[in-house]
Parts: C-alpha cells; sequence; structure tokens
C-alpha cells in the first residue's frame, strides 16, 4: 500500500509531530489559525447584505468592490482572495458553485457547508439548476425569472446579494441581519420573514 | 487585455488532460462553446503554472457567459452560466 | 487525443471535473448540516498555515486532490483527499522524507 493511502487521521498527526520537529507548524500555530477561522460565519456576509438594504451607497461600494465594502465594516480580507457579488433583482437570481473543487467566500461566510463540496451539488448546479432547487430546497424560480449559476473556477470568490424580501420596512441592519442565511448567499434559498 | 465586454468568443476546443498531467480551471463543459465576455476580472497568476510550482505569469482573467442551451439543450433558455476562463482559453468567434 | 465532433466530453474530462456530468444528475444531495471535526479543522488550518509560510499553495492542493484516482476521489471525505494531497505535495517538494514520514507513522 503506498504510503498516501494510509488512514487521513494517521496522516495528520504523523505530520504534525513531523512538522513540529522540524519547527514548521507548531501546535499553538495551527490551535491560533483555527480560532481564527472559526470567526468566520455567515453572520459575516448577512451583515453586508443588510447594510447593503438600508444603505444605496453601502449597496453600489458591495457591487463595485466587494473586498473593500467588506473590509469597511470589519471583516478582515488582507490577503483574501478577491471577493464578488452578484446582486439578485425580480429578474435574475443568481446561483454560486465550484464545480472542479470548492472555492466559497470564506473571508465572509465561513467554511462551506457539506453539500456545497458534494459531488451531486457540483454535478446538478450547473445543468439542472431549477429542478436542483425545487427539489432539495423547496426553492421554485419563477419562469420569468432568468436563473444565472456562476462557476467559482478562478481567483474571484462569489456571494450573492439577495432580494430584500416584503414585509420588512422600517426594520433595522440588525433585524435583517437576522433573516439573512448562509444559503440565501450562495443561492440555494431566498430570504423571507 | 484582449477582450472587451460584449466580445463574442468562443472557448478553445482543447484537452490538455490527455497529454499529460495538468491542472486545468476550464471546465470541460464549456470547451469549444461559443459565449461572450461579461467583463474583465484582473490579471491573475496562471494557476496551470502555480500548480507544479512553476514561475506563473499573470494572465487576464474575464467573466464569460453562455447560454444554458449552448451547453445542454434540455433546459430553459433563459438561463445562463457564468464562468472566469483565463485568456489563453478564449478565441474570437 | 483531440476532440472531435461526437466524443464525449464527459469521457474526455478529468475526473474532478463534475460540472453536469451525467452519473451524479440524480444522486440527492444531502442538504443536512454536517459539522467539522477536529480532524476537519486541524487539516484545514494545517494547509492555511502552509500557504502562509508559502510552502505549499492552494493550486498545488488542487493538482494533488485532483491526482487522486477516481474512485479513491470519491471514496474519501473532502479533508481526507487534503490529507492525502497535502503529503503527496510535501513529499514530492522534500519538506519530509518518505523514510521520516514512515517513521513517524510508525510511532503513532
Amino acid at each position: 500500500m503506498s504510503l498516501l493511502e494510509t488512514d487521513g487521521e494517521r496522516l495528520l498527526t504523523a505530520l504534525l509531530g513531523l512538522l513540529a520537529r522540524k519547527g514548521l507548524v507548531s501546535d499553538a500555530e495551527l490551535q491560533e489559525r483555527i480560532a481564527i477561522t472559526d470567526k468566520a460565519s455567515p453572520g459575516q456576509g448577512a451583515r453586508m447584505v443588510a447594510k447593503a438594504w438600508t444603505d444605496p451607497d453601502y449597496r453600489s461600494a458591495m457591487l463595485t468592490d466587494g473586498s473593500k465594502a467588506a473590509e469597511a465594516i470589519g471583516i478582515p480580507m488582507r490577503g483574501m482572495p478577491p471577493l464578488g457579488v452578484l446582486e439578485n433583482t425580480p429578474a435574475l437570481h443568481n446561483l454560486v458553485v465550484c464545480t472542479l473543487c470548492s472555492c466559497y467566500p470564506r473571508a465572509v461566510l465561513g467554511y462551506p457547508p457539506f453539500w456545497y463540496k458534494s459531488a451531486a451539488f457540483r454535478a446538478r448546479a450547473v445543468r439542472d439548476p431549477r429542478g436542483m432547487l425545487a427539489e432539495e430546497w423547496k426553492t421554485v424560480i419563477p419562469d420569468d425569472v432568468a436563473l444565472r449559476v456562476v462557476d467559482s473556477t478562478a481567483d474571484y470568490r462569489w456571494m450573492v446579494l439577495p432580494l430584500r424580501p416584503a414585509g420588512t420596512d422600517g426594520w433595522t441592519p440588525d433585524q435583517l441581519a437576522a433573516i439573512v442565511r448562509e444559503g440565501d448567499m450562495i443561492g440555494v434559498t431566498v430570504p423571507h420573514v | 487585455m484582449t477582450f472587451l465586454p460584449g466580445d463574442a468568443i468562443r472557448v478553445k476546443d482543447d484537452w490538455p488532460e490527455s497529454r499529460g498531467p495538468v491542472h486545468i480551471r476550464t471546465p470541460h463543459y464549456v470547451r469549444g462553446v461559443a459565449g461572450h465576455v461579461k467583463k474583465y476580472l484582473g490579471d491573475f497568476p496562471n494557476p496551470e503554472d502555480l500548480a507544479f510550482g512553476r514561475p506563473a505569469l499573470r494572465v487576464p482573467l474575464y467573466h464569460v457567459a453562455f447560454d444554458r442551451t449552448a451547453i445542454w439543450p434540455e433546459h430553459p433558455a433563459k438561463d445562463t452560466l457564468l464562468v472566469e476562463i483565463f485568456e489563453h482559453w478564449l478565441e474570437a468567434a | 487525443m483531440r476532440y472531435r465532433a461526437g466524443m464525449d466530453k464527459e469521457t474526455a474530462r478529468a475526473p474532478h471535473d463534475l460540472g453536469g456530468v451525467s452519473k451524479f444528475m440524480c444522486d440527492a444531495v444531502d442538504t443536512e448540516p454536517h459539522a467539522l471535526t477536529d480532524f476537519d479543522k486541524q487539516v484545514d488550518a494545517l494547509r492555511g498555515i502552509l500557504g502562509a509560510k508559502q510552502v505549499m499553495s492552494v493550486d498545488e492542493l488542487r493538482r494533488g486532490i485532483e491526482s487522486i484516482p477516481e474512485a479513491d476521489y470519491h471514496r474519501l471525505s473532502y479533508y481526507r483527499r487534503w490529507i492525502r494531497s497535502i503529503t503527496d505535495n510535501l513529499l514530492r517538494k522534500g519538506v519530509i522524507t518518505e523514510a521520516e514520514l514512515r517513521a513517524a507513522l510508525e510511532v503513532s
């Protein structure tokens, strides 16, 4: 059996020991990294969406330069891939996928969900998005709304700016952010009250 | 930067996978397919070289739009795909 | 092997290139949230640190994953693909040697 076929948990333990002894990766660094990564969550993207819904200048900024807009509300973007924002309109619904691997706007949404990385999602999203959204998420995109699938194949990471749902007049950004879910910012669901 | 927004292009009908180990970020389903440039996204180091630890030239990257029917005729005409594609994979259509 | 009219793109593609691939079109999407395990988070963090220290790039990670034989690619969990690729890359680059890795595995 080739070394590469060794059970993953054993490989990890062995590698971490080796790399620590070589002074390349310490356990402290590993734990620190995990703690930093854990800070990113869909709540961050939700804050951006809520601000865009209530502040037209921020919405423009977000669509022009997603990375700058994220930084503007305190989300660290240094060293991260550029963030692109796809705006849903009454005539257009966006769906993000990475058919080749799992590219995902981690800086603003955190770790990608399990399903986003699955073969089923990666295969079906580009070829039958309407069927998949209806069947798996009960999301029905009406016939008069165009559906655009965005395949993250290179350096950008994409998030969806969903449509603000009806029934939210006068809501504060915090109230609005609370109804924006992870799936809304990938395009498998739409926000609702 | 060779292409402008609105330019009609065709993705090269090339299959480097058949010639040796490669790392290609142009999905199989758009090879040889016609679309149009939506936006120039900037220049980025060529991942095909980065993946092998080779020096990588910066290459223009575009957002390219395709009608789904150009790829999979069985689904609604209104729907589109948007794919990031490097310049060396595109030719004027 | 040039692509010829009528030649199946699905046959010509690399195994990880999954967009629209017919054999997955009827697979259910498991939409349940699956929490990341400690193993997952450690592998993820390891890759990030190796990237930040310019030991191994995300492109090299992807290349390593893409070289996993098709059956193993689909059998292995997401982060098990990662650790296999990280190991492959570190060996190829001489950051670690096979002998060192074997010795480290025997101890664990």
